[in-house]
C-alpha cells in the first residue's frame, strides 16, 4: 500500500529524466553532426546524455575525486543539496499546507523575499549575543512574511480576491521594492553601486553541521522541524482539522460552524511565514549577503516541490532533497558537461506534469490500479 | 440623497459612483502635491515632432506650476461632469477620459520640471510595450471567455518569440518567422487544452508548469545552440515599418499608430475581430456561454470541450504571434527569457478589463504607457523612484481583484473543468 503510492512518483521522475537525456543527447552540435550513422549517433548520444546524468550525480551526492584527501571532502556534494534543498523544504511546506486548506499559494516566491529582507536587516544591522540574535533575525522574517501571506488571506476572506492573482501581483511587488530597498542607504552595502546588502553579522549565522568545510547548516534542521510542525498542525491539532475540512469542502466547514475566513486569514499567515523562515534560513545560512535575486524561481520551485510530495510534510521534505539535488548536481553537470543548468527546469516541470496526470503515466507505464491520490482538481477564478 | 436611495443603486452604478468617488480624491490630491506644493515653477518642453509627418505644433512650453494648475483643473472639471451624468444615470466613460488625460497631464508637468518631454515618442513608446501586452491579454480573453484559465500566455509568447526569432535566422526570412510563431503558441495551448480538458487538470497550476517548462527549454537551447552558432540560428531581422499614406502625416496620431511594423498593424487586426467576433457572431455567442454556464450550453446542443479546445488553440496562436513582436518587431534575435513577466502584466491587464477585449486592451494601454513613462522618468531623473512606477500595474490590478473600484468577475466557468452531463 506505501509502495504503491511511491509508484506514480518515480515513474513521472524516470519518464522526466528520460526526455530529459533527449533532450541533452540530440542538442548536441556532436551528436547532431552524426546524421549519417545512426549507430554511433545512438551511441554517442547514449554516452553525451550519460556522463551529463554522471556529472549530475557526482554534484549532488558523492563525488570519488573529492574524496581522496579526506572521505568527508566526498560528501561535498551531498551537504550542497542539503543547502539547496532547506528553502526548497520550507517553502514546499508553505504550498502544501496552503494546498491542504484549498488555497493555492503562488506567492511563496514574495514571502521569502519579505522573510529574507527581515532576517537580512536584523542581521547586520544589531549587535547582538549569538543564539538571541538568530532567533530575533528569524523571528522578524517570520513577522514580515506572515503578514505579507495573511495580507493575501485577508484581501480573500474579505473581498473575495482570488489569491492566485494577487499572489503573483505581490511577487512582482517584492521583486521591486527589494531592488528599492537595495538602492536605499540603509540596505546598499557602502562602496558598492550594485543591489548588494552588507552579510550578516557572524552572531547571526547559522553554524555549520559538519565542520566548516561543508556549507551544510542548522537550517536543514530547521526546515525539518517545521516540516514535522507542519504535520502535527495538519494532523493532531484542531486548527489543522479545520484547515483540512475548509480545503476539503468550505460550504460544508461553513455550515460545521468554522469560520472559513479566519481559516483563509491564518491559513495564508503561516503559509508566508514558513516561506519567509525560508528566506531568513538561506540568509543565514549560506547566503549571508541579500542580492537583488535572492528569491530566485522559489515561486515555481515550492509549487513543484509540493505537488510532487503531494502536499504532505514527509513527500514535501523527500521532493525537496531530491530537486535540490537536481539544483546542486546542475552545477556541477553545467561546469563539466557544458550542459546548461536550465535542464535542471525542464526535468522539474515534467515531472509535475507527469505527476499532474496520472492517466498518461498509467498507459505509458502500463500500470494497473495504482494509487494516483486526488489529483489537482480545478475549482476556477471564482471558487 | 436618502439612504434608501443609496440601496437602491445597481451594481453598475455603485461602481460607477465609487468611481467619482476615487476620482475626486485624486483630483485633489493632484491639485494640491502637484499644483500648490512645489515652491517654484521651471519650464516644460513638450515636443510633438517625431518624423515627416504635417507640423502643427512643434514644440510647447509651460511653466510647471502653471502646467500642473491647469490640468488639475480641468481633471476636476472632468469629475464634475462625471458626477453630473452619475446624477443623470448615464455612463461617466468620457468624463473619465477627459480626468485620466488631464490627470496625468498635471503629473507630466509636475515630474518634468525643467525636463524635455518627447510627447510623441513618449505615446509611440507606450504603444510598442503594450503591443506583446495586448496580443497576450486577446489570448486570455479567448481562452478564460470560453472557460479555459490561461497562465500559460508568458510560455506561449515566449514560445512565440523563440521559434519566431531562430526560424527567421535560419531560413533568413521574417515572414517565414511571422508565420511559424502562431502555430508554437499553439503548441503550447494544444498541451494545455489535452491536459485540462481531456484530463481535467488544474489549470493554474498546468499553465504554470507550462510557463516553466517553456523557460527552461528555450534558456537550455538558448545556451546550447543560439549562443554558439549564433550566426545561424540567432541572426534574424526586424520588420521594417510601414508607413501609411496620409494617415502617417496625421500629427501626433500619425507616428503613433500609422507608422509601424506589420505586426502593429496585425494586432489591430486581431483586437477588432475579437471584439466583433465575440459580440456579434455565433462563435461568440457559443464561447461566452460554454465560459458561463456550459451546462445550458450543453443543453441548446452546443459540443462544450470541442469549443473549449478550439478556443484555447486559437488564444496559444495569438500569443504566439504577440512573442514574434519581440524578436521581429522589437530586437531583431532572441535573448535568453526575453518576455520577462510580460505575459504576467497581460493577465493582470484581462482582469484589470474585465474579461472584456477593448478594456483588456485599454489596460494594456495603460500599463504600457506606465511602463514607458518610468523609463523616460528615469533617464531624466524623477521625484519618484522608478521600482515604485514599474509596481504600478501590480498594484493596480490588486485594487482591481479585491472590489475596490468594483466587483471584477471572471466568466462563472473560468477554470472549471466540464464533463458531460454536467457533472462536475
Amino acid at each position: 500500500m506505501k509502495l504503491k503510492k511511491l509508484i506514480l512518483p518515480l515513474a513521472s521522475f524516470a519518464m522526466a529524466l528520460f526526455v530529459g537525456g533527449l533532450l541533452v543527447a540530440f542538442s548536441d552540435a556532436k551528436v547532431l553532426a552524426l546524421k549519417s550513422q545512426p549507430l554511433s549517433m545512438l551511441s554517442h548520444a547514449f554516452s553525451t546524455a550519460g556522463s551529463a546524468y554522471w556529472a549530475l550525480f557526482r554534484g549532488s551526492v558523492f563525488d570519488p575525486r573529492l574524496a581522496e584527501d579526506h572521505w568527508l571532502h566526498g560528501f561535498y556534494p551531498l551537504s550542497e543539496t542539503l543547502v539547496a534543498a532547506t528553502p526548497l523544504i520550507l517553502t514546499g511546506l508553505s504550498v502544501a499546507l496552503a494546498f491542504r486548506a484549498g488555497l493555492f499559494n503562488i506567492g511563496a516566491q514574495g514571502q521569502f523575499i519579505a522573510g529574507a529582507i527581515g532576517a537580512s536587516w536584523i542581521g547586520f544591522t544589531f549587535e547582538l549575543p549569538y543564539v538571541i540574535h538568530t532567533i530575533a533575525a528569524m523571528a522578524v522574517a517570520i513577522a514580515f512574511s506572515g503578514l505579507y501571506g495573511g495580507f493575501v488571506g485577508f484581501l480573500k476572506a474579505k473581498t473575495g480576491a482570488h489569491e492566485v492573482i494577487v499572489t503573483i501581483m505581490l511577487n512582482y511587488v517584492a521583486g521591486y521594492f527589494l531592488l528599492w530597498l537595495l538602492s536605499t542607504t540603509a540596505f546598499l552595502r557602502p562602496g558598492r553601486q550594485d543591489p548588494l546588502a552588507p552579510e550578516v553579522h557572524k552572531t547571526a549565522r547559522l553554524p555549520h553541521l559538519f565542520g566548516s568545510d561543508l556549507r551544510a547548516n542548522l537550517g536543514f534542521i530547521v526546515a525539518l522541524a517545521a516540516a514535522a510542525g507542519v504535520w502535527w498542525l495538519l494532523n493532531r491539532s484542531t486548527w489543522g482539522f479545520k484547515f483540512r475540512a475548509v480545503g476539503a469542502n468550505a460550504s460544508a466547514a461553513r455550515t460545521a460552524g468554522i469560520s472559513v475566513p479566519r481559516v483563509t486569514t491564518s491559513v495564508m499567515f503561516i503559509a508566508g511565514a514558513l516561506a519567509g523562515l525560508g528566506g531568513a534560513a538561506q540568509i543565514l545560512g549560506s547566503e549571508p549577503a541579500m542580492t537583488a535575486g535572492v528569491g530566485g524561481s522559489f515561486g515555481f520551485d515550492a509549487i513543484t516541490v509540493a505537488l510532487l510530495g503531494r502536499a504532505t510534510p514527509l513527500g514535501t521534505v523527500f521532493a525537496a532533497l531530491l530537486f535540490g539535488g537536481l539544483r546542486a548536481g546542475g552545477l556541477t553537470m553545467q561546469a563539466s558537461t557544458e550542459t546548461p543548468l536550465d535542464l535542471v527546469l525542464v526535468i522539474q516541470a515534467l515531472v509535475v506534469l507527469f505527476i499532474a496526470a496520472p492517466a498518461l503515466i498509467k498507459s505509458l507505464f502500463r500500470l494497473k490500479n495504482i494509487e494516483t491520490g486526488e489529483t489537482m482538481a480545478s475549482k476556477g477564478w471564482n471558487g | 440623497m436618502s439612504t434608501s436611495e443609496i440601496r437602491t443603486l445597481s451594481a453598475p452604478e455603485r461602481r460607477r459612483k465609487r468611481g467619482v468617488i476615487t476620482m475626486a480624491v485624486l483630483g485633489l490630491f493632484g491639485l494640491i502635491f502637484f499644483a500648490f506644493l512645489p515652491k517654484t515653477g521651471q519650464p516644460v518642453t513638450y515636443n510633438f515632432v517625431l518624423g515627416n509627418e504635417w507640423v502643427l505644433m512643434k514644440e510647447w512650453i509651460i511653466n510647471s506650476k502653471t502646467g500642473s494648475l491647469g490640468f488639475s483643473l480641468l481633471s476636476l472639471a472632468g469629475v464634475a461632469l462625471a458626477a453630473v451624468q452619475f446624477r443623470a444615470r448615464k455612463t461617466i466613460r468620457f468624463a473619465s477620459a477627459i480626468f485620466g488625460f488631464a490627470f496625468l497631464m498635471s503629473f507630466l508637468c509636475w515630474s518634468a520640471a525643467g525636463k524635455f518631454i518627447p510627447f510623441t515618442g513618449l505615446l509611440q513608446g507606450a504603444l510598442l510595450l503594450s503591443v506583446p501586452l495586448i496580443f497576450g491579454a486577446m489570448a486570455g480573453v479567448l481562452s478564460e471567455r470560453s472557460g479555459v484559465i490561461n497562465i500559460a500566455i508568458e510560455g506561449q509568447l515566449l514560445a512565440g518569440a523563440f521559434m519566431s526569432g531562430i526560424i527567421a535566422s535560419l531560413t533568413q526570412n521574417n515572414w517565414l518567422g511571422l508565420l511559424i510563431a502562431p502555430f508554437a503558441g499553439a503548441a503550447i495551448a494544444w498541451l494545455l487544452a489535452v491536459f485540462a480538458i481531456k484530463y481535467g487538470i488544474d489549470q493554474v497550476v498546468l499553465g504554470f508548469v507550462l510557463n516553466v517548462l517553456v523557460i527552461g527549454l528555450t534558456n537550455f537551447l538558448y545556451k546550447k545552440l543560439l549562443i554558439p552558432y549564433q550566426s545561424t540560428w540567432n541572426a534574424g531581422g526586424t520588420f521594417a515599418p510601414i508607413e501609411i499614406p496620409i494617415l502617417s502625416k496625421i500629427p501626433v496620431i500619425g507616428p503613433i499608430f500609422f507608422s509601424q511594423s506589420i505586426i502593429v498593424y496585425l494586432m489591430y487586426v486581431v483586437v477588432i475581430a475579437i471584439h466583433i467576433a465575440l459580440f456579434k457572431s455565433r462563435w461568440g455567442l457559443r464561447t461566452r456561454s460554454v465560459g458561463e454556464h456550459p451546462t445550458a450550453a450543453e443543453s441548446v446542443g452546443i459540443n462544450v470541450n470541442r469549443v473549449r479546445f478550439r478556443n484555447v488553440v486559437i488564444a496559444g496562436a495569438v500569443a504566439g504571434l504577440g512573442g514574434a513582436f519581440f524578436t521581429l518587431g522589437a530586437v531583431g534575435s532572441f535573448s535568453k527569457e526575453m518576455t520577462a513577466g510580460k505575459g504576467f502584466i497581460a493577465l493582470a491587464a484581462l482582469i484589470f478589463g474585465r474579461w472584456s477585449p477593448l478594456g483588456a486592451v485599454a489596460a494594456a494601454l495603460i500599463f504600457g504607457f506606465a511602463d514607458n513613462l518610468q523609463g523616460l522618468l528615469t533617464i531624466t531623473g524623477t521625484p519618484i523612484p522608478s521600482e515604485f512606477m514599474l509596481m504600478a500595474p501590480y498594484i493596480a490590478t490588486i485594487i482591481a481583484v479585491s472590489g475596490f473600484v468594483g466587483k471584477v468577475r471572471a466568466p462563472a466557468a473560468d477554470g472549471i473543468p466540464y464533463k458531460r452531463g454536467g457533472a462536475h
